[in-house]
């Protein structure tokens, strides 16, 4: 059972970030969440996911972002609070629905949680969800604390109730996939009826229809919502003030950027000359709680990750202030004080600080500093890498082989997953884009386009089996029907890998683990009239020869389908299919023709080159026993025997 | 007598390793150590891409006071727990200065460039001394090995939280360690969890006398 739920009110827990999230919406007796896996928010619906029998919830993985955001939109139409998560650039996916669901409005709270990445820790982009707040005009809520990420989803659920609209709930990486104590609240009764009610006076909220129009009307509605939500803005007992009454400097923070802040002013010892203003209601921003403090000194202060967003803000509010306020200078991004791409971290802060207060800034001597930046210039660097046993390896190995042995200048259009890894040497550099779920398929339905124009190379894009769903389907509708040629490998280890192995469609359970209709994705593929062959990319042999004919083959949209478990999956992990050995006698090393192959080309981390002795040699606490490398050592030195 | 005041408010330890060997996990089991002994425990965790072989590090900040930032600042580590020789190196190269404290357990995971031949792994007696040089106190144990005669390499963790507690400087004991794991795991692997801390707590006592 899970702590979620078992821990009683007035008791503190060391939570992650996520969880204190998914507590908060228990808190506020959610019934409905939704999202589509994506680092770092999975933990969220997943924490959910273990609860959802006890707590009368109900929780899915969708099939994307924007379905996730109508199923949850879908509870708050019958009466139910609803929850929606997903990682930044799940919100542009689902940013159309989005757009018109702040328009029609809501009726129970629904609240919608994105969880930003600043500095592209676990992304291909650090995009951010902010603007989308403003774009659509809902209120924005940041978090600066772990208790806060609990308290403000539940604040959020009753201010999305009082303005009938969803309420943008952010957070980031740092929040999100650090861990903090909480002290939890009261869990609510967990009974709830469901109900559409449509047949009362067609613009009633309540009881009418759920439209955006008349546009003209739900706009100028929507925007008296906001000032609204403003005026609890003012109220909010979570935007806070630290530090003397009239500062030399105020520094204008939120989110994880508040604990940053907080850090960097002790580490100057600050505390007397710099005040800190935690916002946590950030747009749009409260403007007499803004005039307060603003009025209080002459030199500000934004700290905020990524791009300006608060900063500006800040300046367009203390433009309209100024008559009173006086004239501000400000410090942040615009300056260059801080920096504009990627996270900020307590030393950043504190080097911004130094600066303007003209004080040094040294954590440690620079004799030391050099010492030790000497020694670790001799810790070779760690390049990501599949895991031992992962059947990618395995496929990236054939695919990039089998473009060679074609001579055609094909390339491979990548997609979003763990796969994505293969743009690096240890995908043998396979692929040649990478940019949005989906857009594998886009891409090389355009690339396949364009015989008429001279082109000639093969267009292949790979696919996992949780992105063919997401987005990949309607591109490969359109390779069909616009009759381009190209070649798509649905790279199939049963399950979102890359996230934790979440379920999706082609999978036999749901969120929960209850039995759920499983959809073939060679069916499907099929059925929308493409030629489709499956194989083992385990069977190196087999899968060479498959992708060799299929490239060869008549134009038109072909699907191979590479289906292989993920090395961690729970049916897997641990478990080795062969125990393996490595003949040192056979093994030539160096002077082997291949050239290393298995270490140099290969190079599974199970593998290991011993340099003095001139060998390879498997380590036996990494290996996976997946068995390939014995298909890839040519003199025939590794050999596997199966484990019973 | 098991010490229960900080030395240092904010006090930071910073676990680092390789993807794959459990980092994440230790650092939940030492927080929650801490947790229940009523500590504001913050950690910060960088594991994007844990399992795909990248270094991953694991921030804890430990306090009578407040949730303090997941990112330690630079130079201010007082302890650096390393599961893997080179990544300790890395870590202490941001985070160290003087008077940190090293431990570290002696077994390399190869990164992809030393595999392929690009880059060469450093020497253990090299790294050794480098760690050494760098820090006030630096222990070395073998826990990946001792793991694996146990029967299972991830308790490799446990013992380097074995080994952390008998090092001194935080405020955690066995009776601490029992009650995280009996709460956190299946019944039937508790036993052997506690003999893989007492295994770890042996590794330092011996290295004392
Ligand atoms: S998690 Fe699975 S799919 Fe991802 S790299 Fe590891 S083995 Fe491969
Ligand atoms: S069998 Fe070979 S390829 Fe497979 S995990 Fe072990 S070392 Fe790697």
């Amino acid at each position: 059972m899970s702590i979620l739920i078992e821990g009683k009110s007035g008791t503190r827990h060391l939570l992650m970030g996520n969880e204190a999230i998914a507590r908060g919406a228990l808190e506020a007796g959610v019934h409905v969440a939704a999202g589509y896996p994506g680092t770092p928010s999975s933990e969220i619906i997943e924490s959910l996911a273990k609860v959802c029998g006890p707590r009368n919830l109900y929780v899915e993985w969708s099939v994307n972002e924007k379905v996730a955001m109508e199923v949850a939109a879908a509870a708050s139409f019958a009466g139910l609070r609803s929850l929606c998560v997903m990682k930044q650039n799940g919100v542009n996916v689902a940013s159309d629905f989005l757009l018109h669901l702040a328009g029609s409005g809501t009726r129970a709270g629904m609240v919608i949680v994105p969880c930003d990445d600043p500095g592209a820790l676990s992304s291909a982009n650090e995009g951010e969800s902010r603007h989308f707040a403003r774009l659509v005009e809902i209120p924005l809520l940041e978090p600066g604390d772990f208790q806060q990420a609990k308290d403000m989803i539940k604040w959020a659920f009753a201010l999305s109730e009082q303005i009938r609209n969803p309420v943008m709930v952010r957070s980031v990486t740092r929040l999100s996939h650090a861990s903090g104590n909480v002290v939890f609240g009261d869990l609510p009764a967990v009974d709830a009826e469901a109900y559409f009610k449509h047949d009362g006076p067609a613009l009633d909220p309540l009881q009418g229809v759920m439209l955006s129009y008349p546009v003209a009307l739900k706009h100028r509605g929507q925007q008296e919502k906001l000032q609204q939500a403003v005026s609890l803005f003012e109220q909010s007992p979570f935007n806070t003030y630290e530090g003397p009454e009239n500062p030399e400097l105020l520094v204008i923070t939120s989110s994880a950027c508040c604990l940053y802040s907080t850090e960097a002013i002790h580490l100057l010892g600050l505390e007397e000359r710099v005040g800190l203003l935690k916002l946590t209601t950030t747009w749009p921003l409260p403007p007499q709680l803004m005039e307060n403090y603003l009025a209080r000194t002459d030199k500000i202060l934004v700290v905020e990750e990524v791009i300006r967003f608060l900063e500006n803000e800040v300046k367009v509010l203390a433009a309209e202030l100024a008559p009173r306020i006086g004239i501000k200078t400000f410090f942040g991004k615009k300056d260059g004080l801080l920096p504009t791409v990627g996270e900020l971290n307590p030393d950043l802060v504190a080097g911004a600080l130094a600066r303007i207060f003209k004080m040094d800034y040294e954590p440690v001597a620079a004799t030391y500093a050099a010492q030790a930046a000497e020694m670790a210039a001799k810790a070779p660097g760690r390049d990501l890498t599949f895991c031992p046993g992962c059947p990618h390896r395995a496929s990236f190995w054939t695919i990039h082989n089998v473009l060679e042995m074609d001579n055609r200048q094909g390339f491979v259009c990548g997609d979003i997953g763990c796969y994505s890894l293969a743009m690096l040497p240890s995908g043998f550099s396979t692929l040649k884009t990478l940019h949005a779920m989906g857009s594998g398929a886009g891409l090389a339905s355009g690339f396949g386009k364009l015989k008429a124009f001279g082109m000639d190379q093969p267009a292949v894009a790979v696919s996992g089996d949780s992105t063919f769903f997401h987005a990949v389907l309607p591109a490969l509708v359109n390779a069909v029907h616009q009759q381009s040629d190209i070649t798509l490998i649905v790279l199939d280890n049963s399950g979102t890998a890359m996230t934790g192995f979440q379920p999706h469609p082609g999978r036999p359970v749901d969120a929960a683990g209850n039995p759920a209709p499983q959809i073939d994705i060679a069916s499907v593929c099929e059925a929308i009239g493409a030629r489709v062959r499956t194989c083992d990319p385990f069977d190196l042999e087999r899968t060479e020869r498959t992708l060799l004919e299929m490239l060869a083959d008549t134009p038109g949209v072909k699907v191979l389908v590479l289906k292989q478990i993920c090395a961690l999956s729970p049916e897997k992990k641990a478990k080795k299919m062969f125990e393996m050995r490595l003949d040192e006698s056979i093994c030539l090393g160096e002077n082997c023709g291949c050239n290393r192959l298995c270490t140099r080309i290969f190079k599974c981390p199970g593998l290991n080159w011993d340099a003095a002795a001139g060998v390879a040699r498997i380590d036996e606490v990494i290996c996976a026993g997946c068995g390939v490398c014995a298909s890839i050592c040519p003199a025939g030195a590794i050999s596997k025997k199966e484990v019973a | 007598m098991q010490q229960t005041t900080l030395l240092s408010d904010p006090y930071n330890v910073i676990i680092t390793g390789v993807g794959g060997q459990g980092n994440v996990m230790a650092s939940r089991v030492l927080g929650n150590m801490l947790s229940e002994q009523g500590f504001e425990v913050t950690i910060g965790e960088t594991f994007g891409a844990s399992q795909r072989g990248g270094s991953v590090m694991s921030h804890l900040r430990i306090s009578r006071q407040t949730a303090w930032s997941p990112q330690i600042p630079k130079a201010k580590a007082h302890v650096v727990v390393a599961l893997e020789p080179i990544e300790a190196l890395r870590v202490l190269m941001v985070f160290g200065n003087p008077r940190t404290r090293v431990l570290c357990n002696t077994r390399p995971i190869q990164p992809v460039a030393v595999i392929c031949g690009d880059a060469a792994y450093p020497d253990g007696t090299e790294i050794r001394r480098a760690i050494g040089e760098l820090t006030s106190d630096a222990r070395f144990v073998d826990a990946t090995d001792a793991a694996v005669r146990l029967g299972n390499p991830i308790l490799g963790n446990i013992m380097m939280i074995g080994a952390l507690a008998a090092m001194g400087g935080l405020p955690i004991g066995r009776a601490d360690f029992k009650v995280v794991i009996s709460r956190t795991m299946d019944a039937d692997k508790v036993t052997a969890n506690l003999a893989a801390y007492d295994m770890g707590v042996d590794m330092i006592g011996a290295k004392e006398q």
